[in-house]
């Protein structure tokens, strides 16, 4: 963003560029930034909280005033290091005779259908697999954790898309079971430490890494941090 | 999960490095088009999606706000843009300081890119001004970027 930001001056747009990675604005530094200690993927901080985001612009806008280029950071913090811990509940065993990831999944198709009523879906879970493909590619998951190189598993796409549908499919699920907006990466967390499914694509993933896949096949399949 | 260890994994990517940093003085405000430009690679649902390492743009119709985030990198929080398009792109919040004349006017369109980018070289010299020029062209004076 930064770069684009000397791209589009240049072209005789003013410009104002958030930032919430303190060395990356500091090293571009575009005209006018803003450094906003807040979580990756919420630039404007805090969802539903429009008198959060009004102040998030007045200050972005305020640097307009400025007669030469300049960097400030915003005074309040997001911090979502230390936030909640997702709580929703996982459905209980419903037909011992499938594996227990897929008996998950048809479990919150429920709430996966009231996220989706109440935001509609701006995460756009179904890029690559549709809801009712899920479980083919859980299957195919499954054959790669257990030793099954990708490429013969039968994974329908490219990995980390298919395991970003996944996820965006459980975190759909977690906005349908909670009475709130989570805090930022919690929906994410809860799918890979609360949910089997979770703990099957990192499984997947170990698998792929283990038996010397190429780094880019296996790596984003989660966050890397992981 | 720890947001700080993705942000330290990706504060160490090259930065680009700029001989000479263009400074364009602004309209003033009240009387500015806005425009505002993302790189969530967010798309309207009917549009082409991302491709990964796609280093093109979608041109987002301001009238039109059925936006999806088309990323490819998993280092992002998604519960936040799901919840609220605002915590992206904070477009309703642009109308109401437009309502209240503190903005000129919101674009007619916006833009976005892919942010996870290795090599910045074709956004730089090729789809950045590509863009750049389009919002010129549509009367936009200012850009609030966001980055995702």
């Amino acid at each position: 963003m930064s770069t684009l930001a000397h791209v589009f001056e240049a072209a005789g747009i003013a410009t104002i560029a958030l930032g919430s990675v303190r060395k990356q604005i500091e090293s571009v530094a575009p005209p006018r930034g803003l450094l906003c200690d807040f979580p990756m993927g919420r630039p404007l901080g805090k969802p539903a909280d429009a008198e959060f985001q009004h102040r998030v612009l007045k200050h972005a806008f305020a640097l307009l005033e400025s007669e030469g280029p300049v960097l400030e950071e915003f005074s309040e913090v997001v911090d979502c290091d230390a936030a909640e811990v997702l709580t929703c509940p996982m459905p209980p065993r419903n037909n011992e005779d499938v594996h227990p990831v897929i008996d998950e999944i048809r479990g919150l198709r429920p709430a996966y259908d009231r996220g989706i009523e109440k935001f509609g879906n701006r995460a756009a879970t179904g890029r690559t697999l549709g809801v009712d493909d899920l479980e083919s590619a859980i299957e195919s998951l499954i054959r790669v954790a257990e030793g099954t190189p990708w490429k013969q598993a039968g994974i329908p796409g490219i990995p980390s898309r298919v395991t970003q549908d996944i996820r965006g499919y459980y975190e759909t699920a977690a906005l349908g079971l909670s009475d709130h907006i989570p805090s930022a990466w919690s929906g994410t967390n809860w799918f890979l430490d609360e949910s089997e499914a979770g703990k099957l694509v990192l499984a997947a993933r170990a698998a792929m890494k283990e038996s010397g896949e190429k780094r880019p096949i296996w790596f984003y399949m989660v966050p890397g941090d992981r | 999960m720890s947001d700080s260890e993705i942000k330290a994994m990706v504060a160490d990517s090259e930065p680009p490095i700029f001989e000479e940093r263009a400074f364009t003085t602004p309209v003033k405000l009240s009387e500015a088009t806005v425009a505002v430009v993302s790189s969530a690679s967010l798309h309207h649902a009917a549009q082409e999606d991302f491709a990964p390492a796609d280093v093109g743009y979608r041109v987002l119709k301001n009238g039109n706000r059925d936006y999806q985030i088309g990323h490819w990198s998993p280092n992002f929080d998604v519960l936040g843009f799901a919840t609220d398009m605002n915590t992206v792109i904070p477009l309703d919040r642009l109308d109401e300081l437009e309502s209240q004349g503190i903005v000129g006017k919101v674009s007619d369109i916006h833009l976005s890119y892919a942010g996870n980018q290795f090599d910045l070289s074709a956004i730089r010299m090729d789809s950045g001004p590509a863009g750049a020029r389009l919002l010129k062209e549509k009367g936009v004076d200012i850009v609030l970027f966001t980055p995702v």
